[in-house]
């Protein structure tokens, strides 16, 4: 890292002058409590008695005999309270916010995970809560629409543009800009300006940190690492939180699965490694899918939280770099983990997991039988079941 | 001299605000454009603000993101409007400034741009989502082509307002209220206080927009600064005439012009 909020040229804070000073202030506020020992409890208590951290590693030995490569570990962030990693950041952001005097949160959603996580921690917490959601997001997973609304928030549908994640940030930013001095912005994931990439990261990197400690008791060997970890990615918090603290070392190769919708040859994707370029939008430097006048493509995945024409400013750099693999993972073998984990294992994830479920399901049979293999499963497949019936002709009566 | 430089000193020798005026560019066609800008021209309009549609403008209210959305639609491209201004630039020599996002011209090429910019003749940008930290990613490629990057300070600013107003060029662009673009029926910016602040510490003239939509307000806000912008209530006009938008813009401007002097 060289400049401040920045991974290699990554990152950076190419926000509107009238939040620039909340956005310093979000800086100072998490500088001043991110080492400090009262905030730390206090998240270490939520993860615990509420979040119940920490999620299990499971042994997919079903899996593993089937593939009949890598031995294959699950982490089992879908086993978290909302279901999803989403609620580990939501958690430390609204502990901020509280501290910062806040009282009214807003966020985005895509998939609705996140929406759900923040309205969730919201009620609990006292804060007011309005959540940033595309129309045709809300359409495809209105059972979150539902859950947000019973937490007590506002679902607010965003109709500009695509209609999806990308248009619920711009309103949310928007919102922000507005309501400045009493709102705090609870970003869903390791993009917008700095300070969130690196904050979202830190509140996420507890999975990464659970998972090598999980698998060293699991296989009574302190000095055991996994050779693979394998995760999705969208704007790319799962990932950089099971990532992170496997960067330095160097013999884990580290795997990013990220939307190829239809396939990255069609126009109907959301493969930002594999098919974007350097741009400037949503706050940071990264690698966005634009045109060559730099309008942000429109994206197409069936998975509504990897659907973004952007990636976090430390993915991009983890790329460039080469520490990390990113692969792209389409619709169809996307559906095909989901299903196939449903019914080897018995757990259903989310399409967005069962992207890195995917990837796995490729590489783990090119490894050693004496390797091991991390899944990153970020969620549960509840929201999803509608989804996938639709993608499978099936008619459920909705 | 930079135009922009030329038209503030032209104004402060007759002692007079400047009204800047901003329609999005393409909406309608470009010829509707052009033809917008000379009508705000006759109008009284000083400076022209041509916004540059774009895919996701966070910091525009809904006017001017439906304009956007219209204009991108009808197919206007950069280098679309980079041919008009070219076309606008043979029949008036009045600065022109583009409004626009970062990713337009760093996603196009910054470089590129800049020469373009100085090829067909204009003379500032307004980048909204690039602050005062990051403007290292444009200002030297701006500075050779000589066109003015113009500093935003806001209602929010405070601290900021001397580090920023220190190196500004050009105009100051103060923003009226926190938010976005788009007519406002009140500010809840205290100007006496804001605009104090600003003046203390600038040596250029300063500017107020976002929001001011009628001749009432516009002359209200004139009297705190060297200068008026209207956005919004332009881009509302093109909205709702289409081609024959330029009559009634003509109409609306020396409204406005009538209201400052």
């Amino acid at each position: 890292m060289g400049k401040i909020g920045r991974f290699g040229e990554f990152g950076g804070q190419y926000v509107p002058e009238t939040v620039m000073n909340a956005v310093h202030e979000l800086e100072a506020a998490y500088d001043k409590y991110k080492n400090d020992p009262e905030f730390l409890k206090e998240l270490n208590d939520m993860y615990v008695n509420y979040a119940s951290r920490p999620s299990l590693l499971y042994y997919a030995e079903k899996m593993t005999k089937d593939l009949g490569g890598a031995k294959i570990y699950l982490k089992r962030e879908d086993l978290n309270h909302t279901g999803a990693h989403k609620i580990n950041n939501v958690i430390g952001q609204l502990l901020l916010a509280k501290r910062m005097g806040k009282k009214r949160i807003i966020a985005e959603t895509g998939a609705g995970q996140h929406g759900v996580a923040t309205a969730t921690v919201c009620a609990l917490m006292g804060f007011e809560c309005e959540v940033y959601m595309g129309v045709n997001d809300m359409e495809r997973q209105a059972l979150n629409v539902y859950r947000m609304e019973l937490l007590g928030a506002k679902v607010t549908g965003v109709a500009s543009s695509t209609g999806t994640l990308k248009d619920a940030i711009n309103e949310a930013m928007r919102d922000w800009a507005t309501n400045i001095e009493t709102t705090f912005y609870c970003i869903g994931s390791v993009m917008g300006p700095h300070p969130y990439p690196e904050m979202v990261r830190d509140f996420q990197k507890i999975i990464g940190i659970e998972a090598k400690a999980q698998l060293k008791q699991m296989e009574h060997n302190e000095n055991i690492l996994p050779d693979c970890v394998v995760a999705c990615v969208g704007g790319g918090s799962n990932a950089m939180g099971m990532f992170y603290d496997f960067i330095p070392d160097k013999s884990v190769r580290l795997v990013g699965a990220e939307a190829a919708g239809k396939g990255v040859d069609t126009d109907l994707h959301a493969a930002t490694i594999a098919r974007g370029r350097k741009g400037i939008f949503h706050g940071m430097k990264s690698l966005f899918l634009q045109n060559s006048e730099g309008q942000i493509d429109e994206v197409f995945s069936i998975s509504a939280g990897l659907d973004y024409p952007g990636i976090g400013p430390e993915h991009a750099y983890l790329h460039e770099t080469g520490r990390a693999d990113y692969v792209s993972i389409t619709d169809e073998e996307a559906v095909q983990a989901f299903e196939y984990l449903s019914k080897t294992e018995g757990i259903i994830p989310a399409i967005e997991s069962a992207h890195a479920v995917a990837a796995g399901m490729k590489i783990a049979p090119t490894m050693g039988k004496d390797q091991i293999m991390i899944i990153n499963l970020s969620g549960r497949g509840d929201k999803d079941v509608h989804q996938v019936a639709r993608y499978r002709g099936v008619d459920i009566n909705e | 001299m930079n135009r922009i430089n030329a038209k503030f000193e032209e104004l402060k020798q007759k002692n007079k605000k400047a009204l800047i005026t901003f329609i999005t560019s393409g909406d309608a066609g470009y010829e509707t454009t052009e033809k917008a800008v000379y009508a705000m021209e006759k109008a009284g309009a000083d400076i022209i603000e041509l916004g540059v549609p774009f895919s996701d403008p966070i910091a525009e209210g809904p006017v001017i993101q439906a304009a956007s959305e219209r204009s991108i639609k009808g197919g206007t491209t950069l280098l679309g409007i980079f041919e008009m201004v070219k076309r606008i630039r043979k029949n008036t020599d009045m600065p022109l400034i583009l409004m626009m996002y970062l990713n337009s011209i760093y996603g196009f090429g910054t470089e590129k741009f800049f020469n373009l910019c100085k090829e067909c003749g204009i003379d500032g940008v307004i980048v909204p989502d690039m602050p005062y930290e990051e403007k290292d990613e444009i200002q030297e490629f701006a500075d050779n082509a000589d066109v003015i990057n113009i500093s935003m300070i806001a209602p929010t600013s405070h601290d900021r307002i001397g580090m920023i107003a220190k190196d500004a060029k050009g105009f100051i662009y103060c923003v009226s209220s926190t938010g976005v673009t788009g007519m406002r029926s009140n500010f809840a910016t205290d100007f006496d206080d804001f605009m104090g602040h600003i003046k203390k510490c600038a040596t250029i003239p300063c500017a107020i927009g976002f929001g001011i939509s009628s001749p009432e307000q516009a002359k209200k806000m004139a009297a705190y600064a060297d200068g008026v912008i209207v956005g919004s209530a332009i881009v509302k006009i093109v909205a709702e005439k289409r081609e024959n938008c330029p009559d009634s813009i003509y109409e609306f401007v020396s409204s406005l012009r009538k209201a400052i002097d």
